[in-house]
C-alpha cells in the first residue's frame, strides 16, 4: 500500500525574542498555531489532531505540559501527542505528525514546537548532578567545542571559517522578521573580536536563548487541493539515533546523521544532493557545525565542507544557500529550533520566504539534531507533489 | 467500520506479538533505569527470536520528572543497543502512546516491526508532589494539589452523584488485588486492608501502590506478525483523546474522552470479553466502566490492574500488553485495553485487540 502524500499548507511563527513577558506559555503556542491556521485559511475545527514537541520539561518546570496546553491548542476532544527527542525534537515532532497523514489516520494535523527560555534556565536544566555520571556543568558549548577542535585538526580548516558562518547567518537574520537577533551593525571584524567562550567558539558564534514557537498545518492530497497558497510537498523524512558515547563513535560526523540523510535522499530519489537540492536549513547552534554538517549530509566530501563556506557557496545568493532564515545562530527557542528549520525549508519551496527567499527554490532540506550529536531528524520538501 | 482509525487499521493489519514486564517493586535502589529495562528488552526479543538489528522502528515513553534529570531517555537508548544507528523516537508520555506512534509508523509501510518500551522509577521521590508539576503552572501548580487529593475530588463527585459508595469502591480494590494473586509481576497481591483515609473519601486501599517498573512489547504487520506469534493480538482500532485541563470545566463523573476514543477504536461495534483498564484509583474504574459501557459479563483487569502495580509511564502500556497476552494464550478473543494520563483521567487511549478465530 502506498503512503498518502503529505503537504504543508500552513506555517506560523512567533517573533522570537529573549523574553516574551507579555504572554504565558499557552499564549505563546496559541499565537504560532493561530498564524499557521490563518496561513492555511483553516479554523480550529478543521484540525483532526495535534502533535506537540519541546525540549526537556525541566526547562520551564512543567511536567508533560501538553496536558496544560490542550485547551490553548484547540485539542479538547482530539488526539494529542507529545514528542521529545532532545534537540532534534522540533523535526521529529513534524515527522510524527506527517506519519498520521501518510498512514491515513487523519486528514489534517496541527504540529507545533516551542520553548520559553525566559521562564527557565537551560544551563541549570541540563546540569542537574546525576550520580555516577560525568557532569555537564559547562552547558552545550563545553560539550561540543572539543568536537569542533577535532574537525579543525582533521581537515586543516582555517581558523576564520567559523566567523564566516556567523557573519553570514546574522546577516541573513536581518532579512527575516521572525528572527531573534537583528544585529544591524554586524561586521566580520566584530564577530572575530568577540570574546572566546569555549575555544575555538567565540561569543558571536553561539546561539541565543529565545522564547518562541513554530507551528505547521500538515494535510493530505485532498487538503492540499483546497489550499489557498502553494503547498510544500514532503518527498522524504527520517529519524536516526545512536548512543551518546561509545568506543568508535565519530563525534565529528556521526553515522546516524549520514544514515538519516541517505534514507531521506533514497525516498526523494536524490542521487547528488549538492546539485539536486536548492536550499538547506540545518541545525547549526555553533558556527562550525555548518561545514561539519555539509560533510555529514553529503553536500561536500569529507574534509571539504569548510571550502564551500569559505568560497561563499552557502551565502544567500550562493550556489547552495544554507540557513537562509539566519539559522539557530540567530534564533534558538530550543524545542522549536528543529521545527523552524523544517518550516523554513517549506517556506522556501512555497516561495513565501520573503526577503530571504532563494530564487526558484524547488527542493529544500530541513535538518535537526540533538543530544550528544546522536539524534537526527530530516525532511526534504518540494514545490511539486512526489511522483512515487 | 466507523472512524478514521479503523479504516487505516483495515488497510494494514498490525498486531502485538510479544509482551514482557518487570516485577513491579516498591523500590529498586540498586538498579538504574537502564538496568531495570535491559532484562525486559531481552525477554521481549527472545519471545520472538528477533535481534535488535531486526527491529525496523523503536519508540519509547518516559518522563524526566521521575528520573530527576533532563534527557533521561538517552540513557535508556544504551540499553537498546542503538548501534548501528536505529530509526527511533520517544514520547514524554505513557508507553501506550509510544505504541500509538509505532502503530502509525507501521501503517505508513515504512516499518514491519517495532519495539515499544517504557519505564518509570517512582521510588526516588515523592510521586504525589512530582505529579503536581503537571498542572497549570501559573494558577494551579503553585498550590501543589496532589494526585490523591484530585482523585478524591473525583471520587466524592461520583458518590454525590449516586454512582458509587465506599463499600463499592472497597469491592473494586479487593477484586483487583485478588486477581493479582495470579500475576507474579504485581506489587500488591491477595488480601490488602482498605486502611484509613488518605484523602477522604479515598482510603489506602483505593489508591495505587507506588513503585518502579518497565514494560516492552513488539508490534508486527501482516504476515510478519503470524511468523512471530502463534496467535497475534491484532489491533482492530486504537485512538486517544484529551479533555480540558481545568478541573472546573470538566464533568468529573464521566469520561467523554475515553468514550470517544473507544468509539473511534471500534470498541462499541461488538462486545469485548476482557478489559484492561488503567484506573489507578478505584473510583476511576467506576468512571471508565460507565464511559466504556462495560457490563457485568466483561472480565475487568484480570491482571489486577493499576491498583496492583502502577509504575508511572509504564502502567498504560502494561494494560495493552496484558490484554494482548491473554489473546496470545487463548484466554480472550476480543479485548479492550485502556491507558490514561493527566489529573482525573484527562487523557485516555483505547485499543481494541482481537485474536484470529480458533
Amino acid at each position: 500500500m502506498s503512503k498518502e502524500p503529505v503537504a504543508v499548507v500552513g506555517i506560523g511563527q512567533t517573533k522570537h525574542v529573549a523574553a516574551r513577558r507579555d504572554v504565558s506559555i499557552a499564549g505563546l503556542v496559541r499565537e504560532a498555531a493561530g498564524r499557521a491556521l490563518a496561513d492555511a485559511e483553516l479554523t480550529w475545527a478543521d484540525i483532526d489532531a495535534v502533535v506537540i514537541g519541546k525540549a526537556p520539561d525541566f526547562f520551564e518546570g512543567v511536567m508533560m505540559p501538553e496536558l496544560y496546553l490542550a485547551d490553548a491548542l484547540g485539542a479538547v476532544g482530539k488526539p494529542m501527542l507529545r514528542v521529545h527527542t532532545a534537540g532534534s525534537v522540533g523535526g521529529s515532532t513534524a515527522l510524527v505528525a506527517s506519519n498520521l497523514i501518510a498512514g491515513r489516520v487523519h486528514g489534517t494535523v496541527l504540529t507545533l514546537a516551542y520553548e520559553k527560555q525566559s521562564e527557565s534556565n537551560a544551563m541549570w536544566g541540563l546540569s542537574l548532578p546525576i550520580p555516577f555520571q560525568q557532569p555537564l556543568l559547562a552547558g552545550a558549548g563545553g560539550f561540543f567545542a572539543p568536537h569542533v577542535r577535532a574537525y579543525i585538526r582533521r581537515t586543516g580548516a582555517p581558523d576564520t571559517v567559523g566567523s564566516l558562518v556567523a557573519y553570514k547567518d546574522r546577516r541573513n537574520a536581518l532579512k527575516n522578521p521572525y528572527a531573534h537577533l537583528h544585529e544591524q551593525d554586524i561586521t566580520l571584524e566584530k564577530v572575530q573580536a568577540s570574546p572566546m567562550l569555549w575555544d575555538p567558539i567565540r561569543y558571536s558564534e553561539t546561539c541565543p536563548s529565545s522564547d518562541g514557537a513554530c507551528a505547521m498545518v500538515l494535510t493530505d492530497r485532498a487538503g492540499a487541493a483546497r489550499s489557498p497558497r502553494p503547498p510544500a510537498w514532503m518527498h522524504g523524512g527520517a529519524m536516526r539515533s545512536e548512543p551518546t558515547l561509545f568506543a568508535g563513535k565519530d563525534a565529528v560526523s556521526p553515522q546516524a546523521g549520514k544514515d538519516c540523510a541517505a534514507d531521506v535522499y533514497r525516498q526523494a530519489q536524490i542521487v547528488d544532493p549538492r546539485r539536486e537540492i536548492d536550499a538547506v536549513e540545518m541545525y547549526v547552534p555553533f558556527s562550525w557545525y555548518e561545514p561539519m554538517w555539509l560533510e555529514n549530509l553529503g553536500f561536500a566530501a569529507e574534509g571539504e565542507g569548510w571550502k564551500l563556506t569559505e568560497s561563499g557557496v552557502t551565502e544567500l545568493d550562493g550556489d547552495l544557500p544554507v540557513n537562509m532564515s539566519g539559522g539557530v545562530l540567530s534564533t534558538n527557542p530550543i524545542g522549536a529550533s528543529g521545527m523552524i528549520r523544517f518550516a523554513e525549508a517549506a517556506l522556501q519551496v512555497r516561495g513565501q520566504a520573503g526577503e530571504h527567499q532563494v530564487e526558484g527554490a524547488r527542493r529544500a532540506l530541513g535538518h535537526a539534531y540533538g543530544g550528544g550529536s546522536q539524534f537526527f531528524s530530516m525532511w526534504l520538501v518540494g514545490a511539486e507533489p512526489p511522483t512515487s | 467500520m466507523t472512524g478514521d482509525a479503523q479504516e487505516a487499521a483495515g488497510a494494514r493489519e498490525i498486531a502485538v506479538v510479544a509482551f514482557a514486564q518487570t516485577d513491579h517493586l516498591r523500590t529498586t535502589d540498586e538498579l538504574s533505569e537502564v538496568e531495570m529495562l535491559m532484562p525486559v528488552l531481552h525477554e521481549v526479543l527472545a519471545r520472538t527470536g528477533l535481534k535488535t538489528s531486526d527491529i525496523d522502528f523503536t519508540c519509547s515513553g518516559s518522563t524526566d520528572y521521575l528520573a530527576g534529570r533532563a534527557f533521561s531517555f538517552t540513557m535508556a537508548l544504551d540499553g537498546v543497543g542503538a548501534w548501528p544507528p536505529i530509526s527511533e523516537s520517544h514520547v514524554e508520555m505513557d508507553g501506550a502512546w509510544a505504541l500509538y506512534e509505532a502503530w502509525t509508523k507501521l501503517l505508513t509501510g515504512e516499518a514491519d516491526t517495532a519495539l515499544v518500551y517504557s519505564y518509570g522509577k517512582s521510588s526516588p521521590g515523592s510521586v504525589r508532589d512530582v505529579l503536581t508539576r503537571q498542572l497549570d503552572p501559573y494558577y494551579v501548580a503553585p498550590l501543589w494539589p496532589d494526585s490523591v487529593a484530585l482523585a478524591a475530588l473525583q471520587a466524592q463527585a461520583l458518590i454525590d452523584a449516586g454512582d458509587t459508595d465506599e463499600p463499592a469502591l472497597a469491592a473494586v480494590a479487593s477484586r483487583s488485588r485478588d486477581a493479582a494473586g495470579s500475576n507474579s509481576h504485581a506489587q500488591l497481591r491477595g488480601s490488602v486492608a482498605q486502611g484509613d483515609y488518605v484523602v477522604r473519601p479515598l482510603r489506602t486501599g483505593d489508591c495505587p501502590p507506588i513503585g518502579d517498573g518497565a514494560v516492552a512489547v513488539i508490534l508486527a504487520a501482516g504476515e510478519r506478525a503470524r511468523e512471530l506469534c502463534e496467535r497475534p493480538a491484532w489491533i482492530r482500532g486504537i485512538d486517544h483523546r484529551i479533555e480540558a485541563h481545568g478541573l472546573g470545566v470538566r464533568e468529573l463523573t464521566d469520561s467523554p474522552s475515553a468514550r470517544l476514543a473507544a468509539e473511534k477504536a471500534g470498541a462499541f461495534e461488538r462486545p469485548v470479553d476482557t478489559a484492561e483498564l488503567h484506573a489507578p484509583f478505584t473510583s476511576q474504574e467506576v468512571v471508565l466502566r460507565k464511559a466504556l459501557r462495560l457490563d457485568g459479563d466483561v472480565v475487568i483487569n484480570p491482571s489486577g490492574g493499576a491498583l496492583a502495580a502502577n509504575p508511572i509511564m509504564a502502567a498504560g502500556l502494561i494494560r495493552i500488553g496484558e490484554a494482548a497476552a491473554r489473546i496470545h494464550r487463548g484466554a480472550s478473543d476480543r479485548a479492550l485495553a485502556h491507558a490514561t494520563s493527566g489529573p482525573c483521567l484527562q487523557q485516555n487511549l483505547v485499543a481494541v485487540l482481537e485474536g484470529d478465530a480458533r
